[in-house]
């Protein structure tokens, strides 16, 4: 073992202090809270301001596309005068690839400005070639920070993608085996080399997105005249449903913000016998319902995405629906992407088939594909796992053991998630705590419930057992 | 067979074994905690060094880590996979329900 983990542990919060240049200590209330909004006002970066160094990065301003075919062919399982429009923001376009650049800008642009010599970040998936892209344009020093093989040194062949796109952008890439341990080796990376903590969840890493629902708002307004009445956002960290709310709440339009994950209910994120049974690295459930009822679990002492603020609905979807909308957005309209916003996109395909013709859904990103990370080779990896691939009814997948496609885009199951489940999870851990009236104050802005639905969302909770 | 040396400035992989099994996390599900957590990077040799000794390694970052000699010259194996059936299934499948038979 290279370093001591009893020590790393013991200096967390000085490591931590040092590697992302904010006190969070300044932020905390007295008892449970802290003032999320100083938080996000701190570094004092205006709206223009982001918009202005995210188009020097060639990030932002992505098309605004309306999938004419995805909608005609909603609309032909809908009832007469039913099938909104879809639309679709196509976040593949910025430098990288995906959405992450947005962060990734504003990440890279606070290290700099900081004086640090380089970055590291911990993550998997686009957000890592997001800094490496980021990082090199601006000649700073990474290291990416991967979970990327189970015990049998097979890795996840997305991620594996992943790792070659940030060599590309000249980053040093420091891959690991299965394990939430990944955070020390994490720590130890910061502390001995002095670089910037570009963590997804700083306020950097959020108030970066918020242009991208500054975009959407614009973008619909300019075609429609009107604001979209939903738009729907891949949910796992937090980070894309809380700044995308942000941007549209920004624009003071009256959208509704509806998270969506994929299903993959029963397989743990730690386990090692479990990693490769995963045909989706992100946009799940294994991160979207643990980020959403405990923000703070990142890898900063306060989270700057905070999705239970924002979410109006939650919508789960089985793995087989999203790689048959991810075949349909490639066979229809001629757009090779994902698999991150095709969870939505199958969501918003569900969902527009009740709602009126004139009513507009937008999905707010689009990444790029390719080897390792298209469904073809998900979907191959599948199958050398174990994995069943069958056609039938969706809603029997069983995470883990087979992957259902739907026979029909009118079979696409999506499930709804009641939010107050979600809330009640959030609440249990001030289960037996006295809570103060500030205390209750941050919890309602946290769960966006009043007074009335708190307490009784903590006597459910307490009634319980 | 073994003494397969390789000069200083190779490009190669290493690997650490960071944390043993006991040494593992306590909230970790069991077939996690009885595995070794292992680490993998990619840099130049530091000196002439044999395949599967110890050796050091200068990375992109410009890092020197040690480790297992693993790898020379690593490549990247992933691909655009198998044919998979139920693919060319689904794609049928919308392309007749969207455009009827003539497609």
């Amino acid at each position: 073992m290279s370093y001591n983990v009893k020590d790393l542990m013991r200096r967390r919060n000085e490591i931590m202090k040092k590697s992302v240049g904010l006190d969070y200590d300044s932020f905390e209330d007295e008892g449970i809270g802290f003032d999320y909004e100083a938080m996000m006002a701190h570094s004092d970066y205006s709206l223009e301001a982001i918009e202005h160094i995210q188009s020097e990065d060639m990030v932002g301003n992505t098309p605004l596309v309306e999938l004419k075919n995805l909608t005609a062919y909603a609309r032909k399982f809908s009832a007469k005068g039913k099938g909104a429009r879809l639309f679709l923001k196509d976040e593949a376009s910025n430098l990288s690839g995906s959405f992450k650049a947005r962060r990734a800008a504003m990440s890279i642009h606070k290290a700099k400005q900081l004086g640090y010599k380089g970055v590291i970040a911990a993550t998997s998936g686009n957000y890592g070639a997001a800094i490496a892209a980021l990082a090199a344009k601006h000649g700073l020093k990474c290291i990416i920070v991967q979970e990327c093989f189970d015990s049998k040194n097979v890795a996840q062949p997305e991620i594996l993608e992943k790792a070659r796109a940030c060599e590309s952008y000249g980053a040093e890439v420091v891959q690991l085996s299965v394990g939430p341990e990944l955070f020390y080796t994490f720590l130890h990376l910061l502390d001995t080399t002095g670089y910037f903590n570009a963590s997804l969840y700083s306020p950097y890493g959020v108030m970066g997105i918020e242009t991208l629902g500054v975009e959407i708002v614009r973008g619909i307004r300019d075609v429609a005249g009107k604001d979209p009445e939903m738009v729907i956002a891949t949910h796992a960290g937090g980070g894309n449903l809380t700044g995308t709310a942000r941007g549209i709440r920004r624009m003071g339009a009256n959208t509704k913000i509806v998270g969506a994950s994929v299903n993959l209910r029963g397989l743990h994120m730690a386990s090692d016998q479990d990693f490769n049974k995963k045909s989706f690295t992100t946009g799940h459930t294994g991160f979207g319902i643990p980020f959403a009822t405990n923000p703070d679990r990142s890898d900063v002492p306060r989270s700057a995405a905070r999705p239970l603020r924002y979410m109006e609905d939650y919508y789960i979807v089985n793995q087989g629906s999203v790689f048959f909308i991810t075949e349909a957005l490639s066979t229809l309209e001629g757009m090779e992407r994902g698999p991150a916003g095709n969870t939505s996109l199958a969501v918003a395909f569900k969902l527009a088939m009740n709602m009126p013709e004139d009513a507009i859904i937008v999905v707010q990103e689009t990444e790029y594909t390719g080897a390792g990370k298209h469904h073809q080779p998900q979907l191959s990896f599948a199958q050398k796992n174990g994995i069943e691939l069958l056609f039938g009814d969706p809603s029997k997948e069983v995470p883990g053991k087979n992957i259902i496609f739907p026979s029909s885009a009118n079979k696409i199951h999506v499930e709804h998630v009641p939010l107050d489940t979600l809330r009640k999870t959030y609440l249990k851990r001030f289960k037996d705590q006295k809570l103060t009236d500030k205390d209750k104050a941050f919890l309602q802005a946290e769960l966006r419930v009043d007074a009335s639905q708190l307490d009784a969302l903590l006597s459910e909770n307490s009634e319980r057992r | 067979m073994g003494f397969m040396f390789f000069k200083k400035g190779t490009f190669v992989r290493i690997r650490q074994y960071v944390l043993m099994p006991e040494e593992r996390a306590e909230n970790i599900p069991d077939d996690t905690k009885k595995v070794p957590l292992k680490m993998w990077v990619k840099g130049r040799l530091k000196h002439d060094a044999e395949q599967f000794e110890e050796a050091d390694i200068v990375t992109a970052s410009g890092r020197t880590v040690s480790g297992t000699f693993k790898e020379v010259e690593p490549k990247y194996k992933h691909t655009f996979g198998d044919h998979v059936e139920p693919i060319l299934q689904m794609r049928e499948i919308i392309k007749k329900e969207r455009w009827g038979d003539d497609v």
